[in-house]
């Protein structure tokens, strides 16, 4: 069963062409990998459908239903969660509160009954503040709950990131390079981790990845993003030989194998301008 | 913050030079800068007119203060690097000496040539105080006076630390009790401790006994305190034996808070009671910018709107239309202020930051305009305002609660009710939400946060309550017009969330004190004490941006451990087209 459809999702930046009429689905339960080059569109793609762009043209669907006129708190509303390439925490909120904010919308206290303190609302609250307790464990933050976010050790900032944005009950989580900036035992802690979300807790993932070894490790499915289209799309072994995605990598004539291309590739191709074709 | 600045400790190059040799250059600088400023503080009128308070009767102004500091603190400052104790008097004696100089200057100057014309300031009584009452033939007083004061800074500077810091605490409480000597008098005549206040003060100022034993008392508390180590001992105890310790503190300052209007007499009791309502307007605003950051500079549109409220249901002259009394007016003063908030706010609290700042400036203006407009004088009355409002409770004119002291009880009170109001629901969900939209507001929403709605809420309780201050305000003036209803209410009260510190209850306490009632305590300096406020503000800014008393989270954000890590390492390696790291 479909949980995301985007159709012919068109984003414009004046005359940059970010994403460009893409079609994309995800299965219920499914975790799907968005790679491609930098500035292939990816994040541009997420933010689309998280609601922080305004797409050009084109539908994106959750659950049939469309979703790319509503507000960004009307997505989260409907399950959807995400977390941010470059950590986007409250740096002055304790990491309990970052958590707390996250259930906003599971919470019914009014000012009026905040105010006068009344039953319904100390209960409601104390189950908020049980549950992010728990939700602070599950994510390997126990103990941690009174730091402020912005004190908190680079891996753990990752670590609530995903914390807060499971506080929303999502149905369908969006990871933007969740491994970024992080070492080997670190990254192979969090692929199980977020393998685990979906067994476990049951929630889709959508992740935009650059550490290959997490992508094909994890991935049901994988779609490459070029210049905001898709030029590939299948499961990890079809992806890692297809002859597109080696080039739009790698540029013509490069053979390296996927699986295990190195940093030391990047020398040999053009990091100039994006928009530039590869030659 | 700090997180992804890299910071590269620089040795200081000072350390290469030789410190024995004594930079001419620098303190010839510095003497030069310290003459600016005391020309500056002369021509400019400072020292005139701060020469009408006396700070310690018969010895000593607080113009002189001015003037002498203006020549002691080239000394110390000239002096600060200096290893030995000839080194710093010399280096403090010329730096001092040449901002003397520059006076001496001005007096022989202005003997020939009559600077009156651009300096309104250049008055005979301006040389007179320079020369001691000497003219022209005591011109070289001031460079003897510099001289003296700068090599006095200098050495005080290069005593040892146990004897140098009580002494200076001293002279500082010495300076402090002197200028609020008017303050501190009045509740002992209240008391009926006549003979006692005849000791220490006089009129305005100290008298010498009283400086001296202020002195004396300081100095030997200070020494007492380092003896026993008493803040150590404190720090010793147990966190429980801490928090008892500490109760009869805010019981006395509880039972001071409330009897302080019947000890201070009328006019210091209308400067408490401003203050005490600047408090009730502070932690109101407090909500819309120190919790959900909305810089609200419109805040007086809403305060115009509760006052104006008030007049038109109370008033007993011409405008009023009901004459009810204040208590039926003021929730209906509350009720149209957050209305009025609804609103302006619904259309404009999608714009950010400084935008949002211009556009709400906008809608004090507006108000103002229009309270004073033609198009509404049948109803508000113009430049001629409403009058005759009558005060909450009507009481005889003998009665201890006539006049401003049952204006600083009532804002006292509506003052916890609103801070009480902003604790709760900053413990909350609602809260939460306010301080996540000041940190992001783009995050925010997207973990489901409704920006509108979550905004507009904050801004119409801030309305609400600048609105209760509005009311509380006729009530305190008894009348009202368009003339009150000016951006200073707005720029007042953001400052002292500013200043107290973003978000925090004591810290608008504090600011309110400051930014209210220490200019009103000086009115006689008349407009000079905004220049001090000018002053103050920049120096906080410059020193301590997060305000007076913080929230707890912003200490502990700017000072607490430099150990943050750094927060977007992933983003600084360069990943390039066509790598796959």
């Amino acid at each position: 069963m479909t949980l995301l459809e985007t159709r012919a999702v068109t984003k414009r930046f004046g005359g940059l062409l970010a994403v460009n009429k893409l079609d994309f689905e995800v299965d219920q339960g499914a975790i799907v990998s968005v790679i491609g080059p930098n500035g292939a569109g990816k994040t541009t793609f997420f933010n689309c459908i998280a609601g922080f762009y305004a797409i050009t043209s084109g539908e994106i669907l959750l659950d049939g239903q469309p979703i790319h006129k509503l507000r960004r708190d009307q997505i989260a509303h409907l399950g959807v969660s995400r977390t941010y390439q470059n950590i986007r925490l409250f740096a002055n909120m304790t990491a309990m509160e970052n958590i707390l904010v996250g259930q906003h919308h599971h919470l019914h206290s009014t000012w009026i009954g905040t105010v006068l303190g009344t039953k319904a609302v100390r209960e409601d609250e104390k189950r908020a503040q049980d549950e992010a307790g728990r939700l602070l464990r599950y994510v390997g933050l126990r103990g941690k709950g009174d730091m402020l976010a912005s004190k908190l050790p680079y891996g753990d900032q990752r670590r609530l990131e995903i914390g807060r944005a499971l506080a929303n009950k999502p149905r369908l989580l969006l990871l933007d390079e969740p491994t970024a900036g992080m070492n080997p035992a670190e990254t192979a802690q969090l692929t199980d981790f977020i393998r685990n979300l979906r067994d476990e807790l049951g929630i889709t993932i959508l992740l935009i990845e650059h550490e290959m070894r997490v992508v094909m490790g994890i991935s049901e499915r994988i779609t490459v993003l070029d210049y905001g289209e898709k030029i590939a799309e299948g499961n990890p072994a079809e992806i890692q030989s297809n002859p597109r995605v080696i080039e739009a990598y790698l540029g013509r004539g490069g053979a390296a194998d996927l699986g295990i291309a190195s940093a030391a590739s990047a020398s040999a191709t053009n990091p100039g301008d994006p928009g530039a074709p590869t030659v | 913050m700090t997180a992804g600045t890299v910071a590269v400790r620089v040795e200081p190059e000072a350390q290469a030079v030789p410190a024995t040799t004594t930079n001419w250059r620098d303190i010839a600088k510095i003497g030069l800068l310290g003459g600016a400023v005391a020309l500056y503080l002369c021509l400019v009128g400072i020292v005139p007119i701060f020469n009408t308070r006396q700070l310690i009767a018969g010895v000593i102004t607080l113009g002189q203060i001015a003037l002498f500091g203006s020549m002691a603190v080239p000394g110390a400052i000239a002096a600060r690097k200096a290893t030995t104790l000839r080194e710093a008097l010399l280096a403090g004696g010329v730096a001092g000496l040449i901002t003397g100089l520059a006076l001496t200057l001005l007096v022989l100057v202005g003997s020939v040539i009559d600077l009156r014309a651009m300096f309104l300031n250049a008055s005979p009584e301006l040389y007179s105080m320079l020369t001691m009452g000497l003219g022209v033939a005591g011109a070289w007083i001031p460079a003897v006076e510099g001289l003296l004061l700068g090599a006095g800074a200098a050495a005080f500077g290069q005593l040892p630390d146990r004897v140098r810091s009580p002494v200076a605490r001293g002279l500082l409480a010495v300076f402090i009790v002197g200028l609020f000597a008017g303050l501190l008098r009045a509740p002992l005549m209240s008391a009926g401790l006549v003979e006692l206040a005849r000791l220490l003060f006089t009129g305005d100022g100290l008298t010498v006994f009283g400086a001296v034993l202020v002195f004396t008392v300081v100095v030997v508390g200070r020494i007492v305190r380092q003896r026993i180590g008493v803040a150590a001992r404190v720090a010793a105890l147990p966190a429980e034996r801490r928090e008892q310790l500490r109760l009869p503190g805010i019981a006395i300052l509880v039972g001071v808070i409330v009897v302080l209007p019947l000890l201070l007499g009328p006019f210091f009791a209308q400067v408490i009671a401003l203050v005490a309502l600047y408090i009730l307007m502070g932690f109101g605003l407090n909500i819309t910018l120190g919790l959900a950051g909305l810089l609200d500079l419109g805040f007086v549109a809403f305060f115009a709107v509760g006052a104006y409220t008030v007049g038109l249901f109370t008033s007993l002259a011409e405008y009023g239309l009901l004459d009810v009394p204040f208590w039926v007016a003021l929730p209906f003063a509350m009720l149209f202020a957050a209305a009025f908030g609804a609103i302006l706010g619904l259309p404009i609290l999608s714009i950010r930051g400084d935008y949002l700042a211009i556009a709400t400036l906008g809608f004090g203006e507006i108000i103002h305009i229009l309270a004073g407009s033609n198009l509404l004088l049948p109803v508000l009355g113009g430049p001629r305002g409403i009058i005759n409002i009558p005060k909450p409770i009507e009481v005889a004119s003998t009665n201890f609660l006539a006049g401003p002291v049952q204006i600083y009880y009532i804002a006292l009170i509506f003052a916890a009710l609103v801070a009480f109001v902003a604790l709760r629901l900053r413990a909350g969900r609602i809260g939460r939400a306010w301080v996540a939209i000041r940190e992001d507001e783009d995050v925010a929403e997207a973990v489901g946060v409704n920006l509108i709605q979550t905004k507009l809420l904050a801004y119409i309780l801030g309305a609400a309550f600048a609105g209760l201050g509005g009311a509380i305000f006729a009530g305190l003036v008894g009348s009202i017009f368009p003339s009150s209803i000016n951006l200073f209410v707005s720029i007042n009260v953001a400052a002292i969330v500013i200043v107290g510190g973003m978000g925090s209850i004591p810290g608008v306490v504090l600011g309110a004190l400051f930014l209210i009632g220490i200019p009103e305590l000086f009115r006689e300096l008349q407009d000079y004490r905004f220049l001090f406020y000018g002053f103050a503000l920049i120096g906080m800014m410059l020193y301590r941006p997060e305000g007076l008393w913080p929230s707890g989270i912003a200490r502990r954000e700017l000072h607490v451990g430099d150990e943050a890590p750094a927060m977007i390492a992933g983003d600084t390696t360069p990943i390039t087209r066509g790598t796959m790291s």
